[in-house]
């Protein structure tokens, strides 16, 4: 079956990306840049790194605009897998959602309207588990974007490692964030994961931080080889 | 130990680790080994030490296992537990002389129930999970216990322990497996059985 895997950048839709590719055959990405910062479907703080993780990984790419007001970003996505359908024949959709059951309602009702599956092999998996695989696994992921207490300044770019990940557990167990990062606590960036041809480097960043809130802003990055 | 069943297009598909891996999961936090069947292979499946069946959901787009008939295997297996969830419903309803109707439900639904219910406790309203593109028409003589305002959500064997829900207890609603598997264990799989 062809698919086309919603990409926001993060460790989700790449591990999905990967597990997708185990078993069916993935045509492209397609990924949605939002303007609007609160966007709970899209927002990502580097989605315009998307791109270079797509070449890296050797996928086309689909990509489409939005404003990001609610609901109105649904016909913008659906534009955009209606175009990646178009273009590549994709018989499905595969996101990384976890347990947002938001997003999964909304993105369901997008492939039924289009005729497409849906599939979402992350849902609901045990959190330390998964990313126990996604470290064991080779991904190279790092926080972009920081939401919470008790995150500070130096989670920005940090790598989660077996280290980060016991960090993340003692916060998991204190402060009642979600260990993934679901509730929206964190959000990363892949910089190289098994399916990557070439591996991303960040030149430039700046970091933006105050008050438990801050981004890891990319004014930089190249492909090297793996 | 606890029998699942994936009804999934095939065995090991894309779609396993988002309608089987989540039940295995309360499963096994509610105290339950588990072991898992493709629904291609149920018919031959060994039933040594199994204490209770579940059929688990597929894709909205995935209705292959109504066309197949291999699940009549476990499902009239020594007379055990056994719980649909969705698309494992929906094989109930076909197996036992019922049918299902296009019906489709998507996102948080509420959910009516009218009856004390072994798996759904007391009469009242919960908020539930749909993802279905299908409802059932149950079949002659089987409990309807719970609707909401599009369909059927959940009914049971009048006589035997065989339960099935249209919604998706995995999200939101673990008591409703928890409860299941405490049935299975208790020996007493009797419907007016409370759990509670």
């Amino acid at each position: 079956m062809r698919l086309g895997v919603l990409c926001s950048g993060g460790k989700d839709s790449w591990y999905a990306c990967q597990l997708a590719m185990q078993k069916e055959e993935v045509s492209c990405l397609i990924s949605i840049r939002s303007e609007n910062e609160e966007s709970y479907l899209f927002h990502t703080p580097d989605i315009h790194l998307v791109p270079l993780q797509a070449e890296a990984a050797a996928l086309p790419l689909v990509t489409a605009e939005t404003a990001g007001i609610e609901e109105a970003e649904l016909a913008d996505l659906e534009r955009a897998v209606s175009l990646a359908r178009e273009r590549y024949g994709i018989e499905g959709i595969v996101t990384g959602a976890l347990q947002s059951v938001y997003q999964a309602t909304r993105i369901q009702r997008v492939c039924r309207t289009l005729g497409l599956w849906c599939f979402n092999p992350l849902w609901y998996t045990e959190p330390d588990r998964y990313l126990q695989s996604l470290i064991r696994a080779g991904f190279v992921v790092v926080v972009s974007g920081v939401a919470s207490e008790p995150f500070t300044a130096d989670w920005l770019g940090r790598q989660i490692d077996e280290g980060a990940l016991a960090d993340l557990r003692k916060y998991a167990a204190r402060h009642r964030i979600t260990l993934t990062g679901e509730g929206g606590e964190y959000e990363t960036l892949v910089l190289d994961a098994p399916v990557f041809r070439k591996r991303i480097v960040i030149g430039n960043a700046e970091k933006e931080y105050a008050g438990f809130r801050g981004t890891l802003r990319v004014r930089s990055a190249w492909l090297e080889a793996k | 130990m606890i029998l699942l069943v994936d009804l999934c297009f095939r065995p090991g598909s894309l779609s396993r680790d988002e309608f089987v891996g989540p039940v295995a999961r309360i499963v096994e936090r509610a105290g339950e080994a588990w072991r898992e069947v493709h629904f291609s292979q149920a018919g031959s499946a060994d039933l040594t030490g199994i204490r209770g069946i579940i059929l688990c959901g597929t894709a909205l787009q995935d209705n292959l296992f109504s066309e197949q008939a291999a699940l009549s295997g476990p499902l009239s297996g020594a007379g055990l537990p056994v719980l649909g969830i969705c698309a494992g419903m929906q094989a109930l309803c076909l197996a036992f002389g019922g049918s299902i109707l296009p019906a489709c439900e998507i996102g948080m639904i509420k959910v009516r129930t009218a009856v004390q219910d072994p798996l759904l406790g007391s009469p009242g309203e919960f908020e539930a999970f749909g993802l279905h593109s299908f409802a059932c028409e149950p079949p002659p003589g089987w409990i309807v216990t719970a609707v909401s305002d599009t369909c059927v959500q959940a009914i049971r064997h009048p006589h035997q322990p065989i339960f099935g829900v249209m919604f998706h207890p995995e999200v939101r609603n673990d008591l409703v497996v928890e409860r299941f598997c405490a049935l299975c264990r208790g020996g007493d799989a009797g419907c007016n059985k409370n759990t509670h």
